[in-house]
């Protein structure tokens, strides 16, 4: 199975739009929302759930105070402010280090594990499709993304396909969502913010040595900076595999929960399927993959 | 007052409202907490005169004094410190900087050294920060506390948050007054409104809500915030004029009207501090 994640630097560029349109284009794939803070592939999948998962992707310190002597060292070695003025764990500030628990001379704490969301395996129309949501001021959203992943290749049946809905931003979630896969394909638009993000977060693609291309959305809404991106690209060897034009009706589709696909947009519907042959036809070549 | 711009979903205009939020105002100090993907400096075109790296303490090993017992390796609950055939491996990217391994080496072997993540810039006088994480680097939290540490008493303070709703989001609305909470008309802003509302009511801050790209065949966002009793501070319309201003780097501020509907904007949330 050949996976692809989609991602864009900065968020709103059109990441969920692309992926839930290319979920009606492309054949024979599995899907996975790694946008876990922020999920909203599934809004637009509604899918039957094949499991339900809760996720402890991280750990918390737990003070008994029964044999704690009061002493508080491991408020002083607490590197987080996890640990308040009257000895007890802020579990919003625990990172589940366990630096207290070695430090405490009377073995009054221990780590416990600690949720930190839920998994969903849901079958869809339009595949099978791993999600998640990170419960509310949890840590560990990488792991969390981790554990997406991996629930996808528990439910494989031979798909050709993975298509990941990637986060924004380029740190942890990001970085979970594309290492190992064998395409990033950054979504772009022609704003100086979304110029400034897309080199950045292809810088990171690159730093992970991941083959990267880049759709520009909404492409003539500002010809002077697409141009101005497409030269970037051109100069640092990122293929630009599409140019999505904009329309107001891909917003009006998606306030009905649809994507520009089913309501029939076909110059949006186009180009879309362009941007799938044209990456098909760039992994397909011998020099994708170093 | 410290004010933080917060969003759930991406795209959705944070960065538009925090900064014509700063340029309406005759003194504040604007902070771009948003260190993966940092904006605010194309539309306030700030004076960076000022960078200081964002270092970290990871651990670093004396072989001399090693033993290789592997006690480092199991306190790690991070899994950035193994030991093999005899070797202790150091992952520095993914540490979390706790010094767990130090208290937990029987023989002192385990020391700590900087390692760089990341940097901050400021403007002369400070009145503009930003935090850039480098490229590779997953864990952006100490930078957010380091911009943080850098905040001006007795000013208006604006923080402009990254999307989502994860640690890096807590790190930077905590201790914060006010959350102005940005969304946008649809399915998938709603869904990521109601998160963002989550996350500031656990943390117990006040906050209220600008619908950025507003329609009138869509209330949404408006029938949500009736039925939670949540205040809507403001609604800016879905416009061509404004998109294009903003792909150029330019604010909707620089149309005194605007500016005058972020005064009143602040006004309102100042209400709540009195």
């Amino acid at each position: 199975m050949k996976q692809i994640a989609f991602v864009s630097g900065k968020g709103g560029t059109g990441k969920s739009t692309l992926v839930s349109s290319l979920s009606i284009l492309v054949q024979d794939k599995m899907l996975a929302d790694c946008d876990v803070d922020a999920p909203n592939l599934h809004i637009l999948l509604n899918g039957k759930t094949l499991k339900q998962e809760d996720y402890f992707g991280a750990k918390e310190a737990v003070i008994d105070s029964s044999t704690c002597l009061k002493c508080g060292i491991c408020r002083e070695t607490c590197r987080f402010g996890a640990i308040s003025e009257q000895l007890e764990i802020i579990p919003m500030k625990c990172e589940g280090c366990g630096a207290c628990l070695l430090i405490c001379p009377a073995q009054a704490i221990s780590l416990a594990e600690a949720k930190t969301g839920q998994t969903y395996v849901s079958e869809t129309a339009r595949g099978t499709f791993s999600h998640a949501l990170l419960d509310i001021g949890a840590e560990g959203s990488g792991k969390l993304v981790t554990e997406v992943r991996k629930n996808t290749f528990n439910f494989e049946e031979n798909e050709k396909w993975l298509l990941i809905d990637g986060s924004p931003g380029i740190g942890c979630v990001v970085i979970a969502s594309i290492i190992g896969t064998d395409a990033v394909v950054a979504i772009s638009e022609p704003t100086k913010s979304g110029q400034s993000d897309l080199e950045r977060v292809l810088a990171v693609a690159r730093h992970f040595e991941i083959p990267a291309f880049v759709c520009i959305n909404k492409y003539d809404l500002n010809p002077e900076i697409t141009s101005q991106i497409e030269s970037y690209c051109a100069n640092n060897d990122f293929p630009v595999i599409g140019r999505i034009p904009f329309d107001p009706d891909v917003m009006k589709a998606l306030q009905r929960f649809k994507t520009p696909v089913e309501t029939g947009n076909p110059r949006v519907t186009e180009e879309i399927t362009g941007i799938w042959i044209r990456l098909t036809e760039e992994l397909a070549k011998p020099t994708a993959k170093q | 007052m410290k004010i933080a711009v917060l969003s759930g979903k991406g795209g959705t205009g944070k960065t538009t409202v925090a900064t014509s939020l700063a340029q309406s105002l005759p003194e504040c100090q604007y902070i771009d907490c948003d260190v993966e993907e940092p904006n605010g400096a194309i539309f306030l075109n700030p004076d960076l005169s000022q960078k200081f790296p964002v270092q970290v303490l990871v651990p670093q090993v004396d072989d001399n004094k090693c033993n290789k017992c592997g006690e480092c390796a199991k306190a790690c609950q991070f899994h950035a410190i193994a030991v093999v055939k005899n070797k202790v491996l150091v992952f520095p990217e993914i540490c979390h900087h706790c010094g767990a391994c130090i208290i937990a080496c029987p023989r002192e072997a385990v020391s700590e050294t900087k390692r760089t993540i990341g940097f901050v810039e400021t403007s002369r006088r400070g009145h503009f920060l930003q935090g850039k994480l480098n490229i590779g680097e997953p864990i952006s939290v100490p930078i957010i506390q380091d911009l943080k540490r850098r905040m001006h008493e007795g000013i208006p303070v604006i923080l402009d948050c990254s999307p989502g709703a994860s640690c890096t989001v807590v790190q930077s609305i905590e201790g914060c007054d006010y959350c102005i909470l940005v969304t946008e008309p649809t399915p998938f802003g709603l869904h990521d409104l109601k998160i963002a509302v989550q996350v500031v009511k656990k943390m117990g801050i006040p906050f209220g809500v600008v619908i950025n790209k507003a329609t009138s065949d869509n209330t949404s966002i408006q029938d949500c915030c009736r039925e939670s009793q949540i205040e809507v501070l403001l609604e800016i319309p879905f416009s061509k004029e404004i998109a294009e201003g903003y792909s150029r780097g330019l604010l909707p501020v620089q149309n005194e009207l605007w500016k005058d509907k972020f005064r009143k904007l602040y006004k309102e949330v100042k209400k709540v501090q009195a």
